[in-house]
């Protein structure tokens, strides 16, 4: 069942229209639990797309297995989605940070508290980014420090390969995943893959992970993959590598590959002069899970991380 | 007056993005004013090379007061404003969310921090600042709500109001907020206009900032006394938004008084011309802004408006 979260009108002829698509067991009890699957909130990253509509074609297929309610965002920001921005089109500020929105605000501000409200009561919820287009992304799972202990356990039957607890930030307050966690929605943020690009094989072994999720809390009782264990990365070094100079990065490395402190990762050429400008090297023992993808850079391009100790 | 380059990093393609400083006088470092941090911010841009021109000609008549320095950096984000964006270039981040800036970060985390370290020390820091929603203000002090700002202080600029702002979240990385928590006395001026230029306004932002010098002793000058401010808490404003999408047709602008009930705008259906929605004023006051594009959403916010204030 289609339903329309928010409804505004567009200038001429047209409305913006955030919809969900809500799934519902053959047979409801009314003690159902609730899992949301929201994504597009920035409109050049794609993975989440295959995920709703891979989850989405797993449950229709074996609907009778459904014991919980899924609710399935496949673009918050729909006008960005449509247009390959990033932002929504025509307002300044980044969509994930005018969370938990503000019914007095300008008009994102009220479509961000409507999103929130209709979130409100999930008992899960997913938000599925997909780095941006400048990066590639290990799937891996992303838990501000604060809410730690409640959601490492949840990530860990997620069937990602990491799962990253960082530093709490003031700006980071103003992000959905924060605002839903503040109100009792468990949310589990996803970054995987790269900007408009869709990585199949990320989006399968997500969708295996969230059935996982779904069957160990009772709202699917089908068979399921066997999910990995991921990486921890709460007790281990992040070694950023930023770009030294400008020019073209080549990298010489894939994500998912174990490095020595030392090792060459990637050269930022000179196409004018021919020369290699940088040689880039790791700063720590490791294993690569952020890898850009775009090659021209400037001097403090993120070029790479490296989880230490992997 | 010493020109300089404060900051500097290179393109691949293009020149080095060069961030020019100008110095007037020396000794301690009282005030630092920075322009375009954005690329459309044309008008603020125009506001610093005035403000320059008139330092230029006040050191030049020895009226920079003695163990006084004062920075002017006219533009930031010139790499955007030569090509037509706002933010940044290549990723289209904004150099104003990445304050205090980071040395060994992304490219305008570096920016910001090469900018940061060189102005964070002033004791007054006054931005030229523009608005994330278009449209038309009365000129305004803007100001954080730190519990480090001070309005008496920002009255001094002689302006007709002074904005406190509650800080959000996404503020604490913008260059007013970081000012303040390095106990710097921030002040953000806007202009009435972004992306245009208005003489008048330019005009009356360049006497704000070197009426608060002369009060501040930075500088030897005479100048009209400007206005008393009326301090103004932004959630306050009574806001005014459309109830549906169209041709939008102002009929009043920023700085006008109105009455409740009076027709502020109309809403014009976009294929048939008539009519489709009057905005009405809520209540008596003097409109602080107004949108100003030829087209609405529904539920955007068209104008905000003081409450219960005469002209």
């Amino acid at each position: 069942m289609i339903e329309t979260v928010v409804s505004k009108e567009l200038p001429v002829d047209e409305c913006l229209r955030i919809r969900k698509q809500r799934v519902e067991p053959l047979v409801m009890t009314g003690n159902e639990k609730r899992i949301s699957i929201v994504t597009g909130t920035h409109g050049d990253e794609l993975e989440g797309q295959f995920v709703c509509y891979e989850l989405l074609r797993r449950i229709n297929e074996k609907k009778e297995y459904l014991k919980g309610i899924v609710d399935v965002y496949p673009a918050l920001n729909p006008l960005g989605v449509d247009s390959i921005t990033r932002g929504i089109p025509m307002f300044d500020l980044d969509m994930n940070r005018v969370f938990p929105g503000d019914e007095e605000g300008p008009m994102v501000e009220t479509i961000a508290k409507e999103v929130v409200e209709d979130l409100r009561g999930s008992d899960f919820c997913f938000d599925i980014h997909a780095s941006n287009i400048f990066l590639n992304e290990m799937p891996q799972i992303r838990i501000n420090e604060i809410t730690a202990d409640t959601l490492v356990p949840l990530a860990k039957l997620t069937n990602i390969d990491l799962v990253w607890v960082h530093v709490s930030a003031t700006v980071l307050e103003s992000t959905l995943a924060y605002s839903l966690n503040s109100i009792g929605v468990p949310t589990l943020v996803v970054e995987m893959g790269v900007g408009m690009r869709i990585t199949k094989e990320f989006g399968y072994q997500l969708v295996d992970g969230i059935l996982n999720l779904m069957k160990q809390k009772g709202l699917w009782d089908g068979p399921v993959a066997s999910v990995k264990e991921p990486i921890i990365s709460s007790d281990r070094a992040v070694g950023y590598i930023n770009a030294g100079t400008s020019g073209i990065y080549v990298p010489k490395c894939q994500i998912g590959d174990i490095v020595k402190e030392g090792d060459v990762l990637g050269e930022v050429l000179d196409p004018l002069s021919g020369v290699v400008a940088e040689e880039v090297i790791s700063p720590i023992d490791g294993m690569i899970f952020t890898r850009r993808e775009y090659p021209v850079v400037y001097t403090g391009s993120l070029l790479g991380r490296v989880l230490g100790g992997a | 007056m010493k020109k300089e380059t404060i900051y500097a990093i290179p393109s691949p393609y293009r020149e080095d993005l060069k961030i020019t400083g100008y110095r007037f006088g020396s000794g301690k470092k009282s005030a630092c004013i920075v322009g375009a941090i954005r690329g459309n911010e044309m008008q603020q841009l125009y506001i610093c090379s005035q403000l320059i021109q008139k330092l230029t000609e006040l050191e030049e008549k020895g009226s920079i007061v003695t163990d006084h320095e004062i920075l002017v950096i006219p533009s930031v984000e010139h790499h955007s404003m030569n090509i037509g964006k706002r933010f940044w270039s290549v990723d289209n981040t904004d150099i104003n969310r990445m304050f205090p800036g980071y040395d060994q970060g992304e490219t305008t985390q570096r920016i910001a921090n090469g900018v940061f370290e060189q102005i964070k020390d002033y004791h007054y820091g006054i931005q030229f600042a523009s608005f994330y929603l278009p449209g038309d203000f009365i000129p305004h002090v803007r100001m954080m709500e730190t519990g480090r700002q001070s309005t008496s202080l920002a009255n001094l600029f002689g302006l007709p109001y002074v904005v406190l702002r509650k800080t959000k979240p996404i503020d604490t990385t913008t260059l007013n907020y970081n000012w303040q928590m390095w106990n710097c006395n921030a002040f953000s001026i806007y202009s009435n206009k972004t992306d245009t230029i208005n003489e008048e306004s330019a005009r009356q932002a360049v006497a704000a900032v070197l009426r608060f010098l002369m009060r501040m002793g930075i500088i030897r000058y005479n100048s009209h006394s400007g206005y008393i401010a009326t301090i103004i808490e932004e959630s306050n404003l009574a806001v005014v938004r459309t109830n549906a999408g169209g041709i939008y047709r102002r009929l009043k602008s920023a700085g006008e008084e109105v009455k409740m009930g009076d027709l502020l705008a109309e809403i014009i259906h976009p294929y048939e011309g008539y009519v489709i929605s009057g905005i009405l004023a809520p209540c008596n006051g003097i409109i602080f802004f107004s949108h100003e594009k030829p087209l609405v959403t529904e539920n955007e916010i068209v104008y905000k408006i003081i409450k219960r204030l005469h002209e």
